[in-house]
């Protein structure tokens, strides 16, 4: 089967048409726009489902490739080049999976300017796509700026209200790291006289003595995107004020290419430098776990709470890259899909509470399983996962990066490990607590008694997800079969600098 | 005057007849329809840009060695005409619905234009003073154009008594130069220094004066105190016209003059430009951040991309990457003239009269009453900011790449961290459009929203495709000595 057009430039680039056909629909007919955008997105997962059907799971270099000039002058070679593997074929179907969930939930929660809410919302699919499938450094930065402008728009306009300055703290703070990211990408460019990822792992010795600045400038941005502490400042702010479905593209994906640039650039083309650094990256994540935990513990606001929690998981995510062994690294990617189901699926009934109460704060519920029995059980059991019970699929990520974390050679300490379940327990904790306070009990708040439960769209919106979430948790084999092949590859890329270190 | 001289003066020479029969003309045209006159001077700049492409890739010598055509020149001039018509584009509508519609406005313009392409073409710093009094001149009056409006005399009078001021610095440079080298030719001043008969104190002071005048004239700092207030005052599409071509002239003479004549004292020069450039960055962008009138926004602005191209003046010292340093400075010239163009555009769409209209507060509500201006204005903000899908982010990239190789590190690093900033205070202006509500009143006009519209899709268009006109770019790398 085959369409005449690459999968991947298809895949990438197929909402466009949607945004094209949205931008001839006239502001008032909602109803259209919002169809439109959800038939475009269905599409492009089918899009990506294909892709999947192309991927050949056993082999760990890049598939699909296309490679086509974009630019060349006296020694400057920008090549349109995309590709997919074991780390972004994941990616890929996540995106291409949360976006019309994620639009499914904007049906009533979004009445005001929904032609322009679409167009970025398709417009943002384009660039997280290419991001992850992007194989050239220049071709790369211009995704990963590009997702910037939808996002900011989607919170700018249709956040709460300190939307504004939530938007615009995002921008800056991304762009911040990406520009010093920029120099680095000139910088490997000057001196290899390429932008290509393949071609710049058979001659990374070329860069090798730059190494130290070059995975700092790369860092800066991936840690600033993931986030990691102290990075991490514009994430609650961001989420607080994004609209519902901006929140679960912006947990579910955006953050996941923070990290996914660690594993896909950072620890191949920059070896020894990983090495060296990946003590303090894991005291980093460390930090963060804790420190992400520590404070959704203390938050009133159910939307902070997760917000924050996203912060603690992803640090379990970055400690699993830095611990550079199979099973932690294989345990990062599918952690990273974990998260980006457990976590949208509770941005999304949050939102849903929110839609019914105008409220988050944790204290104006209270028993409501009673009044919501299908939201309650729903939120149980995405509750469950996102603490890492096992059954569900957060267990299988956290338990697989902490594994693999302890017996890692680079970081050589089991403490790390040690510390890091500290994390587990305490989303357990804050978790649990939240719950309880919004869902069990007796009904204290009146206004509460009248709430309607779930109706048909929003289950439609959540069950994918709980199947997902059921799925990996109980036979995850085939993820780790698409994983594994690129992740030894990778690992055993820079281990060869730890061995040639020692 | 030989045939192969009057051929290479062609261009200028039609705008300059053009220019003068036009003003014979225009006292025949009533006042009503000056309309006329706006007319008749694009299709005068259109032959311009005609002829100045049938002199691509001819390189001559004219005028016993006072005038040089090249690419570079023939590059630079079509980059003036092509603003010409763009100004008048925008003046068309503006100057009517102001109540300052005079047809010498665009005689003047093409005055203007015509000494700009002298400038560029200008072998002998006799011509190169010449010229650019033949383009200051007629700017000066286009300043004060907004007859009797307060702001509009007081920029004229700023323009006029600061850029005199500059003349004189650089007028006592080329003295000193003729003193130190007992000639004013480009050629026998580089013979002269590498003969080592040139007196090197006077020629460094010289030289340091010129840099003097010519950073007034572009705007650099320590020397762009004048800028906001006669963009501010100034008639808006003058300002645009000025924002882009001026700059574009006095780049073009600044890489001219010291990398024929000079290259020798390129390396010496090197320090001062390097604290000129990371300054001028700096101090444009942080005192945008606080503008809240948007011709000021864009003054500054303007300041601050002034800063950028000097960083390939600063890469073009690096004898290896003199080439590169060129064309990526041409491309920064056409990437950062169309966006701000397109930017001024906007602008001269939301003023009203009385200077009114100019207000981030009058832009409150534009991105959702009128999407398509803001999508427009949007898209320029974000290639001034230099965020890829637009030209800007080519011209930056090629710019910083360029100060990267010829190893300035550290300025390229003070470069991307200034924009960060520019970024601040460009996505202002976005927040207000998109995320404020408001009444902006929006003027219509076919000819001004083509130039929004053309200007828009070229800044996109050009930003996926960007190798042919980068390839135009490195075709007009100057000729060197």
């Amino acid at each position: 089967m085959n369409f005449g057009i690459h999968p991947l430039l298809l895949v990438t680039f197929f909402p466009l048409v949607g945004v094209l056909v949205i931008l001839f629909l006239k502001t008032q007919q909602k109803k259209a726009i919002r169809w439109t955008a959800l038939a475009t997105s269905l599409v492009t997962f089918g899009i990506s489902l294909w892709v999947l059907a192309q991927f050949q799971p056993g082999t760990a270099g890049m598939q699909l490739e296309l490679r086509v000039p974009w630019l060349r002058l006296d020694g400057l070679a920008i090549d349109f080049y995309l590709g997919v593997d074991g780390l972004s074929i994941l990616m890929v179907l996540l995106t291409a999976l949360l976006t019309p969930i994620a639009i499914l939930s904007t049906w009533s929660a979004v009445e005001d300017r929904v032609k322009g809410f679409m167009v970025f919302f398709l417009l943002l699919e384009v660039g997280m796509t290419g991001v992850f499938l992007a194989l050239d450094l220049v071709l790369f930065y211009v995704f990963w700026e590009f997702t910037l402008i939808p996002m900011y728009f989607l919170i700018g306009i249709w956040g709460g209200e300190r939307r504004i300055y939530a938007a615009v703290k995002f921008f800056l703070f991304t762009m911040a790291g990406s520009l010093l990211m920029l120099l680095a990408i000139l910088v490997i460019g000057f001196q290899t006289g390429t932008f290509a990822w393949s071609d710049l792992l058979e001659k990374r010795e070329l860069f090798a003595a730059a190494q130290t600045w070059l995975f700092l400038a790369f860092g800066l941005a991936f840690a600033i995107k993931v986030p990691m502490f102290p990075l991490h400042t514009w994430l609650p702010d961001a989420h607080v004020e994004a609209p519902t479905a901006g929140s679960v593209i912006l947990a579910g994906v955006l953050l996941k290419m923070g990290a996914y640039g660690f594993l896909r650039f950072n620890l191949p083309l920059f070896p020894d430098a990983t090495v060296r650094f990946a003590p303090y990256m894991a005291i980093l994540a460390i930090i963060g776990i804790l420190y992400g935990a520590a404070v959704s513990l203390a938050q009133k606001d159910m939307k902070k709470l997760v917000a924050y929690s996203s912060v603690s998981h992803l640090g379990f995510v970055v400690l699993g890259t830095f611990a550079l062994t199979t099973q932690s690294v294989s345990g990062s990617v599918l952690q990273m899909v974990n998260h980006g189901l457990s976590t949208g699926a509770l941005f999304l009934i949050v939102g849903m509470l929110y839609e019914r109460r105008h409220t988050r704060e944790m204290s104006a519920f209270g028993g409501v399983w009673k009044v919501l029995p299908i939201m309650g059980a729903l939120m149980l059991v995405v509750t469950l996962s996102s603490m890492g019970l096992p059954g569900l699929n957060g267990f299988v990520g956290e338990f697989t990066i902490l594994l693999g974390t302890f017996g890692s050679k680079v970081l050589g300490s089991p403490w790390f490990a040690g510390v890091a379940t500290l994390g587990v327990i305490l989303a357990a904790v804050y978790l649990l607590v939240m719950f309880e306070k919004v869902f069990l009990g007796p009904v204290k708040v009146e206004a509460n008694l009248a709430l309607k439960d779930l109706n048909v769209r929003e289950i439609i919106t959540l069950v994918p997800l709980l199947i997902l979430i059921f799925w990996i948790g109980l036979y995850p084999q085939p993820f780790f079969n698409l994983i594994n092949p690129s992740v030894e590859n990778l690992v055993s890329m820079v281990s060869s600098a730890l061995l040639a270190a020692h | 005057m030989t045939q192969a001289d009057f051929y290479s003066i062609l261009p200028i020479l039609t705008i300059l007849l053009w220019a003068l029969l036009l003003l014979l003309a225009d006292l025949w045209i009533p006042k009503e329809r000056k309309s006329m006159t706006a007319l008749l001077a694009a299709i005068g700049l259109a032959v311009g840009v005609g002829l100045s492409l049938s002199q691509i890739g001819q390189t001559a010598l004219t005028f016993k060695g006072m005038l040089m055509l090249d690419s570079f020149a023939v590059f630079l001039n079509i980059i003036y005409l092509v603003s010409g018509i763009l100004a008048i584009a925008l003046s068309y509508d503006y100057l009517k619905r102001m109540g300052i519609e005079r047809g010498e406005y665009y005689v003047l313009m093409m005055f203007s234009i015509a000494g700009m392409m002298l400038l560029s073409q200008a072998y002998n710093l006799i011509v190169v003073f010449l010229a650019i009094e033949f383009l200051s001149i007629p700017l000066y009056i286009m300043a004060g154009f907004a007859r009797p409006r307060l702001e509009s005399e007081e920029a004229a009078l700023k323009y006029f008594l600061l850029g005199t001021f500059s003349s004189g610095f650089l007028l006592y440079g080329i003295a000193l130069i003729f003193g130190a080298t007992k000639t004013i030719g480009l050629e026998g001043i580089l013979a002269s220094l590498n003969g080592g008969e040139a007196n090197l104190v006077l020629f460094i002071a010289g030289a340091a004066l010129m840099l003097v005048g010519f950073g007034f004239k572009v705007a650099v700092a320590p020397f762009h105190e004048w800028a906001p207030d006669v963009y501010q005052g100034s008639p808006t599409p003058a300002s645009a016209f000025m924002a882009v071509s001026v700059k574009a002239a006095g780049f073009a003479v600044l890489l001219r003059i010291f990398l024929t004549a000079f290259p020798s004292l390129a390396q010496q020069l090197m320090p001062v430009v390097w604290g000129v450039a990371a300054l001028t960055m700096v101090v444009g962008n942080v005192l945008a951040i606080n503008q809240t009138n948007l011709k000021r926004l864009l003054a500054y602005s303007s300041i601050a991309h002034a800063g950028y191209l000097m960083m390939a003046f600063v890469s073009a010292s690096n004898p290896n990457q003199t080439g590169q340093a060129v064309s990526s400075m041409l491309y920064y010239l056409v990437a950062y003239g169309l966006t701000t163009f397109g930017a001024w555009a906007v602008v001269v769409s939301l003023e009203q009269a009385e200077g009114k209209g100019l207000d981030l507060d009058d832009y409150a509500g534009v991105g959702q009453k009128y999407p398509w201006l803001g999508a427009a204005m949007l898209v320029f903000m974000l290639s001034l900011s230099g965020i890829p899908l637009t030209i800007g982010f080519w011209g930056k990239f090629f710019l910083f790449r360029t100060t990267v190789q010829a190893g300035f590190t550290g300025l390229a690093l003070v470069g991307l961290l200034t924009s960060l900033i520019s970024v601040y205070y460009y996505l202002r202006v976005v927040v207000y459009m998109f995320m404020r509500p408001g009444e902006p009143r929006v003027r219509r006009d076919s000819w001004l929203s083509l130039v929004v519209v053309g200007a828009a899709l070229a800044v996109v268009l050009l930003s996926v495709l960007p190798s042919r006109l980068l390839e135009m770019a490195a075709q007009a790398v100057l000729r060197l000595q």
